[in-house]
């Protein structure tokens, strides 16, 4: 149950930086928070209590004690993703400081709100 | 006020979210295609390693997608961040027991990269994880020696050949069998490392293809610092 709490605690906070923030690198990262509780609410969805990794490298595992793994590769795929976004992200954010000389969202023109 | 409205959509968002989340029970066993997977996974790959048999042999199609989405991103940003001026990073040197260091650890992360990647099949890891790996040895590099170059026709023909790699494991399912990456080679015994049948084969090319990706995507970041 924390985790989902924590998932949550997470997205709320990523979007609340993305909204508030002026600074676009803390844009930037307040995307990449959200991204997080995004892979965590799928990785605990797919939890089973006491539950171990979906991987029969162990004589005796049985498929009855493992956690779901399909969870697992999606967030790898969010994972992946994720790393895209934010590396394509940072780049426009270099472009706009070499064009604007400032970081601030509130100078840069027509980029407030 | 933007604060006052940043909360009030935070909490309709958090309202949403918690009575949607509120029906998901926590921690309970469910009868989805998960169980299917664990069930048959071995059976029908080889692969030991049911996250990886999922992303490469089930949903082989979409990490097709994943890689194709990884590489337009380091296209993007190559394009973004082209700049006829600037090719060179600066000249600094960090201290000497930084480029000692990295120059003790860089081919033990390379190997480690590339264990992660090979065993993809049988522990925890594949592709992108030891591709990531990799990049991190080579990140090490940029930052202690700026004068370390890697050559960017390299790592666009190391990129351009494991594509190639993984889109020919696909169509030879396509020939020999009857999709489209559809597992034609023996699936062995489950465990060993020749197991498992086409998922070494295109997990290997993923690793290659995403160190080369992010190796090429951390110099051009390097490169615009002024």
């Amino acid at each position: 149950m924390v985790y989902y709490v924590t998932a949550l605690l997470l997205i709320l906070i990523g979007i609340y930086a993305i909204l508030t923030k002026k600074n676009i690198i803390k844009i930037v990262i307040g995307l990449s928070i959200v991204d997080s509780g995004v892979n965590l609410l799928l990785i605990s969805i797919g939890y089973i209590k006491n539950g171990t990794a979906p991987i029969f490298s162990l004589k005796g595992l049985t498929p009855d004690q493992m956690v779901d793994p399909v969870p697992q590769a999606l967030v790898l795929t969010a994972i992946v993703i994720g790393l895209g976004v934010t590396a394509v992200a940072l780049s426009l954010v270099i472009r706009l400081y070499d064009h604007h000389k400032t970081l601030n969202i509130n100078k840069i023109r027509k980029l407030k709100w | 006020m933007r604060k006052v409205t940043a909360i009030f959509v935070l909490a309709v968002i958090g309202f949403y979210m918690i009575s949607i989340i509120a029906t998901i029970p926590f921690g309970v066993k469910r009868d989805n295609v998960g169980q299917h997977y664990l069930k048959n996974t071995v059976k029908e790959t080889g692969a030991v390693n049911t996250v990886t048999a999922i992303v490469v042999s089930y949903r082989g199609f979409d990490t097709l997608g994943e890689v194709t989405v990884l590489f337009l991103a380091a296209t993007g940003l190559g394009a973004i961040l082209f700049d006829k001026k600037s090719k060179k990073r600066r000249l600094q040197h960090a201290s000497l027991i930084v480029r000692v260091g990295a120059h003790l650890l860089y081919p033990l992360i390379v190997l480690l990269g590339a264990y992660v990647f090979v065993h993809g099949h049988l522990t925890p890891g594949g592709g992108f994880q030891g591709g990531a790996i990799i990049a991190t040895g080579v990140l090490l590099m940029f930052m202690s020696y700026r004068t370390f170059e890697t050559s960017h026709k390299v790592l666009v023909y190391i990129e351009s050949l494991a594509g190639i790699v993984f889109v020919l494991a696909g169509f030879s399912g396509l020939i020999w069998g009857n999709s489209f990456l559809q597992n034609i080679l023996p699936a062995g015994e489950a465990g060993t490392l020749l197991s498992a049948g086409i998922i070494p084969i295109i997990y290997i090319a993923v690793g290659f293809k995403v160190g080369a990706e992010l190796t090429g995507l951390l110099d051009n970041l390097l490169k615009t610092i002024k």
